[in-house]
């Protein structure tokens, strides 16, 4: 529980560094914000009114507290396109992209535990380098091939899948399968190492003596010990899985945060890009404070540490 | 130092400790081991494409279309941004041998072109990246204290982004001022050095601690000369890995951008926009889509190839991804 507080409060300068940053960017960039929002018609007194309910007129440092208190009060802004606060536009969005990810996620969970696990069993023969082959094959195609290649043949080819997102889970499945591309082939890179490793050890010499099965050494010895560094890999695939959401939700025209942000830099509307690239960092660190707890409550060696 | 260790790795949200502290074990015990029987860089790396030929393979893939890229102009049977209205939308033939795009340019010249920016973008981001974070890295291993506290925090906060986003906000600043390959350029090196700098304060931590570094010290050593002279060095070989791994994470994100839109801009051919325009032609001619994918694949697995080769034989308890 100490260690859990110890790393909260070490995420807290992390968390000020980051909005700092958008913050920054965000003051860097040419073009008056109250022009943008106003458009082509407007009188000086328009100008000066909105300048002061946005608090332009402000020293930038306070302009940045203000900033971040608003943040805190889950205040991100007004868009400058959709003329809606940020906040409820991200609302609306993040069931999508929630469930797009978790789908992802079981998937490359699923295929590349399995994959690696095969992989290593069959260490060096021919399911080895075809399992293998394939995890490098998919953590080197760019996440809008898969999707592009998916789309080919299950909905045009084979008409099994629907083309495009129509809110149903089954319009989610090729979108799921085409983020957690990349994800399945880390994972199972991965527990592969780590189960060769874990394979070569005093322990499991011992399970075998004992006279155990070949399957019990392996799923109840050698996998349990080797899956440790594969959750912290969860943690470090969330942040690719938000940028991955970003292209599959484009493609598949998923209303979700990634096309947000898309929509935000097509329209240069800088406060909904801001809002965007917020949550999914927030969402991104979260993730791997979630991991470091899970990792504590597997193995009780670090529990004692801290 | 192991304390320091344990409590900065307390406050690292990208990072887990125990792995983290592993890894670090391992890497000084190889370290301690490498002296004994030290064989030097190059003869590893002649070593390797010895035994692994796959790497060896993946090397002359990338040195072709380097020297494709390079002598795109000579090669290329038309021009860059060559029209011919009345070939458009051809399927490959022997004039067009990848075929024509929806203006009736020729995809064979355009994907030279596009490996001229793939490779740029891929290769000048990484060394950049690397100068960076040797930088970073190098003041926070060595200095510790507070400014190791301060640096390994902004560390903390870049590897927070995600990429891809990121690189867009980045897009988005720069978009005015720069040509938009320059962009992704600098916002590519901008954004990926984090990775590079918490890799050589990790070394630099350990190789503080060795006995010629503490001889070197001794006898009234400049600081700055045994962190380029006598710490530096011994980064090398896992730096040569990271940024032969950098290098096709770099195209990749390149690729992204511009299929979004918000990368290299038209009339210039990168790969990731040609597939971003022939994605509406993907069900009547797949082709079109083909070439440039079929490119971006081949480049990047080419990379990581040579980099798992390289990672095996130079340095193979750095982490794998």
């Amino acid at each position: 529980m100490k260690s859990v507080m110890k790393r909260l409060i070490g995420m807290i300068p992390v968390f000020i560094g980051v909005m700092l940053l958008i913050f920054v960017l965000l003051r860097v960039v040419p073009g008056d914000p109250v022009q943008v929002l106003l458009g082509e018609h407007y009188s000086q007194d328009t100008i000066d009114r909105l300048t002061k309910a946005m608090n332009l007129d402000k020293p930038v440092f306070e302009q940045f507290l203000l900033y971040l208190s608003g943040v805190f009060h889950g205040d991100l802004g007004m868009s400058y396109v959709m003329k809606k606060p940020v906040t409820s536009l991200i609302m609306e969005a993040l069931p999508q992209t929630v469930i797009l990810a978790l789908m992802a996620s079981t998937f490359a969970w699923f295929v590349g535990i399995g994959s690696g696990i095969i992989a290593a069993i069959k260490q060096n023969k021919a399911p080895d380098h075809i399992f293998m082959g394939f995890s490098l094959a998919g953590i080197s195609v760019p996440v809008f091939m898969s999707a592009l290649f998916l789309q080919y043949v299950f909905s045009f080819k084979l008409k099994l899948l629907p083309l495009s997102s129509d809110g149903s889970l089954k319009s989610l499945i090729l979108p799921a399968i085409a983020l957690g591309w990349n994800s399945a082939g880390s994972v199972a890179r991965l527990t592969r190492s780590n189960l060769v490793d874990a394979l070569q050890a005093d322990y499991i010499d011992t399970a075998k003596a004992k006279g155990l099965t070949n399957r019990a050494v392996i799923f109840g010895h050698a996998l349990r010990n080797s899956m440790l560094p594969v959750i912290t890999l969860m943690a470090i695939q969330l942040s690719s899985m938000m940028s991955g959401a970003v292209v599959t939700e484009s493609i598949f025209a998923i209303p979700g945060v990634g096309r947000l942000a898309t929509n935000a830099i097509q329209t240069r509307d800088m406060p909904l890009l801001q809002g965007t690239v917020l949550l999914t960092t927030v969402m991104v660190i979260f993730g791997s404070l979630l991991a470091d707890i899970l990792y504590s409550v597997i193995d009780p060696r670090i529990r004692r540490e801290a | 130092m192991e304390k320091t260790k344990k409590s900065t790795d307390h406050h690292n949200p990208g990072s887990s400790g125990a792995a983290a502290a592993a890894a670090a074990d391992r890497k000084s015990a190889d370290l301690s081991c490498e002296i004994k029987s030290y064989v030097g860089i190059r003869k590893k790396i002649r070593r390797m494409c010895r035994e692994n030929p796959l790497a060896a393979v993946s090397a002359a893939v990338i040195v072709v279309m380097i020297l494709m890229a390079v002598f795109a102009p000579l090669i290329a049977p038309y021009q860059e941004a060559e029209q011919d209205l009345m070939a458009r939308l051809q399927g490959p033939s022997a004039a067009h041998i990848f075929g024509t795009d929806e203006l009736g340019r020729d995809v064979f010249t355009r994907i030279l072109y596009g490996a001229r920016v793939s490779l740029m973008v891929g290769i000048i981001p990484s060394a950049i990246t690397l100068v960076i974070g040797i930088f970073f890295g190098l003041l926070a291993g060595f200095h510790g204290g507070w400014v190791d506290y301060v640096i390994m925090r902004f560390v903390d906060v870049m590897l927070s982004f995600p990429t891809l986003l990121l690189c867009m906000v980045m897009m988005y600043v720069l978009g005015r001022y720069a040509d938009s390959v320059l962009c992704i350029i600098l916002s590519l090196s901008l954004i990926n050095w984090a990775g590079t700098a918490r890799v050589v304060r990790a070394q630099t931590l350990s190789l503080k601690e060795t006995e010629y570094v503490e001889a070197a010290r001794s006898i009234g050593v400049k600081r700055i000369r045994i962190m380029l002279r006598h710490i530096l060095p011994n980064c090398i070989p896992s730096l040569i890995v990271l940024y032969t791994l950098s290098v096709p994470s770099s195209i990749l994100s390149e690729s992204t951008l511009s299929f979004l839109g918000i990368g290299v801009q038209p009339p210039a051919a990168s790969w990731g926009l040609m597939v971003n325009q022939s994605k509406q032609f993907l069900f009547t001619m797949p082709w079109l889509a083909l070439a440039p994918s079929l490119s971006i694949m081949l480049v990047v697995l080419a990379f990581n190839f040579l980099g798992d080769g390289l990672r095996d034989a130079l340095d193979p308890y750095l982490e794998s991804r």
